[in-house]
């Protein structure tokens, strides 16, 4: 598999939808904050940065400081992140073993990580490991991460081929219990909270009817909801 | 003392049939190719395979899933494996799939002589049904046992005749765990040196980790994912 980030942006048609929920994501991330962005859309993330603000990439297979893709001429086979893509060292990277790698995720010492979802529900649990009989890939260190980052954001489209992946209680096995802080998808921004998944904002392009018709749970709204683009 | 074997031919030729073995790697980065091919070309059947993934259809643990000579793998995440997927899926091989912090902590744990640990991860999930659970300090935990092998095969960059290796960028990941962890760990090397050629402030894996070495015939190093941007 051979991609360029410019080549995937003329082909995928849902890479607005893709980059509007990373660039919402990026949001969120603070000054100084140790990073773990999931495989997949998450990976998107370190792209949208804010300029000035310094953040250090973990990879579970054993690094820190993750920089970007290579030139052609850079690749080199010993060097990838969780999701097996060729990547480079930005300076002051470091390199562990497995097992100090998860020291740092369950530890506590991970202050974010971005993961993909099949379902999130009401009560902050998660599924994204597999469907029974169907799809089995493995937790890979979802696991692990949701137990022990600091704070959990699943990043992903809010319904699939129209059936809702936000929903009351999960159907699919469980990646975590409890574990889930903050949902963004392209519709709205969630958060999870002891009384339920409270509405913070919603797309400026959509309305509070259509985000509750696409969510399968119930939605809190406080006052005025924000928008984002 | 010398640790080294004439060639990886000859270091597979110690595993037994039904053994259960560690293979160290992440996706196709940092496996023991060269043992793999020759375990592969030998035929050794029936075995147990303790690695975070299975390979890619035609590369890496993937020949041997292919072959047959895998009855059960112990993995974290399979997605890029099809042949994995469905071999699984109808039940033609026997699959364990474990958190990859419980999997490279149990693996220390065998290394280490732990008898087992209590772990926050995978608490109220399929992994944790039919284990002790235990609340420490407000939060539920489940207890997790060592992960024993045969054999462990890991591959290192720089080795020396007495077993001490070093690591390249990424193709560290589960080796320098996995060399702990069983009676016999074979590593294979890209460089083979002497005693004092290795800095001993840079050593990862100290040799009396390491039973056999040798010295990789052959690199391939496949890319799995060639992710780029313009120069």
């Amino acid at each position: 598999m051979s991609v360029t980030s410019q080549a995937a942006s003329a082909v995928d048609p849902r890479i607005d939808v893709r980059e509007r929920i990373v660039k919402r994501v990026a949001r969120e991330l603070k000054d100084g904050d140790y990073v773990n962005l999931g495989i997949g859309l998450p990976t998107l993330v370190a792209n949208y940065v804010p300029k000035g603000m310094d953040i250090t990439l973990h990879a579970e297979n054993g690094m820190l400081g993750v920089g970007p893709y290579p030139t052609p001429d850079q690749v080199d086979p010993d060097l990838i992140n969780a999701g097996k893509e060729t990547i480079t060292e930005l300076a002051g990277c470091a390199y562990f073993n497995s097992a100090e790698s998860f020291a740092m995720v369950r530890g506590g010492h991970i202050d974010l990580t971005v993961l993909g979802a099949l379902q999130v529900d009401e009560a902050g649990n998660l599924a994204n490991w597999m469907i029974p009989g169907k799809m089995v890939k493995g937790m890979g260190g979802a696991m692990d991460l949701v137990a022990g980052a600091r704070k959990v954001i699943v990043a992903m489209e809010h319904t699939v081929k129209g059936a809702h992946k936000i929903v009351k209680q999960c159907s699919l096995p469980f990646t975590g219990l409890k574990c889930v802080n903050m949902i963004i998808t392209e519709m709205a921004v969630i958060e999870v909270t002891p009384e339920g998944l409270v509405l913070r904002e919603i797309a400026a392009d959509t309305t509070l009817d259509a985000v509750k018709a696409a969510t399968g749970a119930d939605l809190i709204v406080h006052g005025k909801v924000g928008t984002f683009e | 003392m010398n640790k080294v074997l004439p060639s990886a031919e000859a270091a597979v030729a110690l595993i037994p049939d039904g053994a259960t073995i560690l293979v160290g790697g992440f996706g196709l980065c940092g496996i023991p190719e060269n043992l793999i091919l020759a375990l592969r070309d030998r035929g050794t059947s029936n075995l147990t395979v303790i690695s975070n993934n299975a390979g890619v259809d035609d590369f890496g643990l993937g020949m041997l899933l292919k072959t047959r000579q895998i009855r059960k793998m112990i993995s974290t995440y399979v997605g890029e494996n099809k042949e994995f997927e469905r071999q699984y899926l109808s039940g033609e091989l026997e699959v364990e799939l474990i958190p990859q912090g419980t999997f490279s902590e149990r693996v220390r744990a065998a290394g280490a002589g732990i008898g087992g640990f209590f772990t926050p991860t995978a608490y109220g999930t399929l992994v944790a049904e039919g284990k002790e659970t235990r609340v420490i300090d407000g939060k539920p935990h489940v207890f997790e046992k060592p992960l024993h092998a045969d054999f462990a095969l890991v591959r290192g960059y720089r080795g020396d005749r007495l077993g001490n290796l070093v690591y390249r960028k990424t193709a560290r990941n589960f080796n320098p765990v996995m060399a702990t962890a069983a009676p016999v760990t074979i590593a294979e090397v890209e460089q083979l040196v002497e005693p004092g050629e290795i800095d001993p402030e840079q050593v990862v894996t100290p040799g009396i980790f390491v039973k056999h070495i040798i010295s990789g015939e052959r690199y391939e190093k496949r890319v799995e994912k060639r992710t780029v941007r313009e120069a």
